[in-house]
């Protein structure tokens, strides 16, 4: 589903991603783990399109369509999915606004037809049930107000509703609270565990690897892929550290 | 309440404050008896007077008005400024004891023009409140201004008047001015004022962007949010919408 080959990015001229190769196919969930600096929200703007991001070499590959090529709102209407470190605050604009705005161009991008208020109301309910966050909370601006926690869980309502093929989720774990970092979990599960779908999950911990387990952990370390292996991996390097078990 | 009045012109300069960023080339092709036209709104004592309008065309133009707000009346005015060339609108209150004066206004557009909202509010007796929400939105090296001022009496004791203004520039060149001016003769007042002028929030395009959303579509959304403070006072939610609707066709324009 996704194959990236060789990829080369720098921020601001400084070199980050320096021949970075991975591949996901449907059905399959991996995990990136690295040290601070290695490249890892690098990767996940990148795959995003985030403007200041340049690419410098390397191909990335999305259901066999050059994404590169593809503006940030072409790659989410293709299926892909970033899940943000640190959401955006949007002030004056609710969430509702926002999210049926955003299906419906997705929609509109796929040539179906836009969905009516009431069925968005329903499904966007459905959704936030499965996070355990109040509807009313939709109700409020983008991310506004919220804590930690919630933008968090905001951000897997908005993966539900949108319902993507390809999710990249930067961090989503960090600053989630025990209780909240399983309900994430489980939602990750319920929305993105699906034989046509596919996760990279980017984190520190092994935590969230306790309720969302991968088919493939990987290590990156100074903008590359330095080790690949099973769920155990992330256990070694959670007892270990990075730096022994990427040496 | 109401009717149109003329006075003998006084042709402005630039020398004088309230006209101080208008556009003098565009001024000199009115006739000089336009500078001497204003419409008298006089809002009775206890009621209560709204007008919600779009004003703008492809001339220049001034929509100058003097409202006068008996005891515990109210009025309301709002608008949206989108002129092709300069427009001007220009308020002239009066506040009578406890009586309440609400303005919503956004100046949008680009091209070359300066479209501006100049009020002089006077606070005359006690008690009296009073409220300006002002958004320019601005591109090309077009000019959005709001001259807000307020004359509190010596008597006008417990006056409240707030004035806020908000700029959003979407490309180098454009350019707003927002002239703030407080004459305050009363010791026991309320009266607030605070500007800010800034650009697009990019990282809010760029998560837009990643849920799909369109640039132009994300644009649009965002100065929505920017401008509806405006309108916030406006309770009749159907006229809100009209000229929220206004303001965000001018957008279509921008680059």
């Amino acid at each position: 589903m996704l194959q990236i080959d060789n990829l080369r990015a720098s921020v601001g001229g400084t070199p980050i991603l320096n021949g970075l190769s991975l591949s996901v196919n449907a059905g399959e969930i991996h995990a990136i783990m690295g040290p601070n600096g290695a490249g890892k929200s690098t990767l996940a703007y990148v795959l995003g399109g985030r403007p200041g991001y340049e690419v410098t070499g390397g191909s990335v590959s999305f259901g066999g369509q050059d994404l590169l090529a593809m503006e940030p709102h072409e790659r989410a209407a293709a299926g892909m999915f970033l899940g943000f470190q640190y959401p955006v605050e949007i002030p004056g604009v609710s969430n509702v606004q926002f999210l049926r705005e955003a299906l419906n161009a997705q929609r509109k991008a796929r040539g179906q037809e836009p969905l009516s208020g009431g069925d968005f109301l329903k499904l966007a309910r459905e959704k936030a049930g499965l996070l355990r966050l109040d509807m009313d909370m939709l109700k409020r601006n983008v991310n506004v107000g919220f804590s930690g926690g919630e933008k968090k869980r905001a951000e897997m309502v908005q993966m539900g509703i949108l319902d993507p093929q390809f999710a990249v989720l930067d961090e989503t774990d960090s600053g989630l609270d025990i209780d909240a970092l399983k309900i994430v979990g489980e939602g990750i599960n319920a929305i993105m565990r699906k034989p046509d779908k596919a996760v990279l999950l980017i984190t520190h911990y092994q935590r969230l690897l306790d309720y969302v387990k991968p088919d493939k952990v990987h290590v990156l370390a100074a903008g590359r892929i330095v080790k690949t292996g099973g769920p155990e991996l992330a256990h070694q390097l959670e007892s270990e550290g990075y730096e022994a078990v990427a040496a | 309440m109401g009717g149109v009045s003329v006075t003998d012109a006084v042709l402005p300069t630039w020398r004088d404050e309230e006209w101080r960023y208008a556009d003098f080339t565009a001024l000199e092709t009115l006739a000089p008896e336009s500078f001497g036209e204003w419409r008298d709104v006089e809002v009775a004592p206890g009621a209560t007077w709204r007008e919600c309008t779009v004003v703008g065309g492809s001339q220049p133009g001034l929509h100058r008005m003097r409202i006068t707000i008996g005891e515990g009346g109210r009025a309301e005015l709002f608008a949206v400024n989108a002129g092709a060339d300069y427009t001007r609108v220009e308020c002239v209150v009066r506040l009578a004891k406890g009586a309440h004066f609400e303005f919503g206004g956004v100046t949008i557009g680009g091209g070359e023009a300066t479209r501006e909202f100049v009020t002089r509010l006077e606070h005359a007796e006690p008690e009296a409140t009073s409220n300006q929400v002002v958004r320019a939105v601005h591109w090309g090296t077009a000019t959005g201004n709001f001259l807000g001022r307020i004359d509190v009496a010596r008597d006008a004791q417990k006056t409240d008047a707030a004035q806020d203004f908000k700029g959003l520039l979407l490309e180098r060149g454009a350019s707003t001015n927002a002239k703030p001016e407080l004459e305050i003769y009363a010791d026991d007042v309320k009266c607030a004022h605070g500007a800010a002028i800034g650009q697009m929030d990019e990282m809010a395009g760029y998560y837009m962007a990643a849920r799909g959303i369109p640039p132009e579509a994300a644009r649009k959304l965002l100065v929505r949010a920017f401008i509806a403070d405006a309108f916030a006072g406006l309770e009749d939610e159907g006229e809100q919408e009209r000229l929220l609707e206004a303001a965000l066709e001018v957008l279509g324009d921008a680059v």
